[in-house]
């Protein structure tokens, strides 16, 4: 447990992706102000899409898609971040700052 | 408050491009160099927990929803620096994989969320919690006023990207965007006091660690 407490902080991101279907469709904020003043149909349709709208193309059930989109991507941000932090310390002993890590 | 593609004119893009990736850097080296083990897992924790918690939208007003931004809490758990990172690999991830926010917006909102949300977050975290004691309840009230004014100064820094692109006029988005994150801020206020009071009886050594800064 004690080795492996991220687990749990993981654990509990996927438990947070399984209440996403019941989230608020509603617009957001910066969303309703464009509606309510007339600039939303400035906003381009992106060049390519792969997860568009956290819904995982292919699935037909829809809070199905919605999880699984939310679970790709709890485990995408945390490969990207994790990797991208240890390359930081990597970084650094690599300068000697910390010769023992 | 993920800006899409179209909204900016090139001018802001590309300005906040530039202001963004020169923090982001600079974020970069502070991280490494005061980087523990221990830091590392913890955060791509945050970073997920930030992603999972952004999905869960909540009512607003009539036809209105808001979600954490989480610059608040990152920066009071993480620090600044850690905390910047970790919001920026949220957005990017969003902006890649989801099309949630634009490629060519990705810098304004990294600015906007990353930078100005984790910055204002931070600050005034710390000078609340040293205004309202090392107690418990100041450093919840602290945290609450973090959130809660992390996500107005982000949206009044989106609204003005906004004004300067020509997408608005500066008096119509300025008090549209702020009055309606003033009302979104109160979630992020109660979910960045949920958070600290989970993790002060889950991990209290997380909590301390994030304190003793504060109050030393």
């Amino acid at each position: 447990m004690k080795a492996r407490w991220w687990l749990a902080g993981l654990g509990i991101a996927l438990v947070l992706v399984l209440l996403s279907p019941l989230a608020s469709p509603d617009p957001d904020g910066l969303e309703r102000v464009a509606e309510n003043h007339g600039f939303i149909e400035r906003a381009l349709e992106p060049v390519y899409q792969l997860i568009p709208d956290y819904v995982f193309p292919g699935i037909s059930d829809e809070r199905l898609a919605t999880v699984a989109a939310g679970a790709v991507g709890v485990l995408a941000v945390f490969a990207v971040t994790w990797g991208a932090a240890s390359l930081l310390g990597r970084a650094r002993s690599r300068d000697g700052a910390d010769p023992h890590r | 408050m993920h800006i899409p593609d179209g909204f900016l004119n090139v001018a802001t893009a590309a300005a906040t491009y530039a202001a963004s990736g020169a923090s982001v850097a600079y974020a970069a080296r502070r991280t490494g160099a005061q980087l523990s083990d221990r830091q590392v897992p913890l955060m791509g924790v945050s970073a997920a927990f930030i992603f999972a918690a952004q999905m869960l939208n909540f009512h607003v007003v009539a036809g209105t929803s808001g979600h954490l931004l989480g610059g608040a809490l990152v920066a009071i758990l993480l620090g600044p620096w850690a905390g910047m990172l970790v919001m920026t690999s949220v957005l990017a991830v969003q902006a890649l994989l989801f099309q949630d926010g634009g490629l060519l917006a990705l810098g304004a909102n990294v600015l906007n969320m990353a930078v100005v949300g984790v910055l204002v977050g931070y600050v005034a975290y710390r000078g609340l919690s040293r205004l309202l004691g090392r107690g418990r309840l100041g450093l919840y009230a602290a945290g609450f006023a973090a959130g809660w004014l992390s996500v107005v100064v982000a949206s009044l820094f989106a609204a003005a990207e906004l004004a300067l692109s020509g997408t608005a006029a500066w008096q119509v988005v300025v008090p549209a965007m702020g009055g309606v994150h003033a009302l979104i801020g109160i979630g992020e206020g109660l979910i960045t006091v949920g958070v600290l009071v989970f993790l002060s009886a889950a991990r209290p050594d997380l909590v301390r660690l994030a304190n003793r800064e504060v109050t030393s």
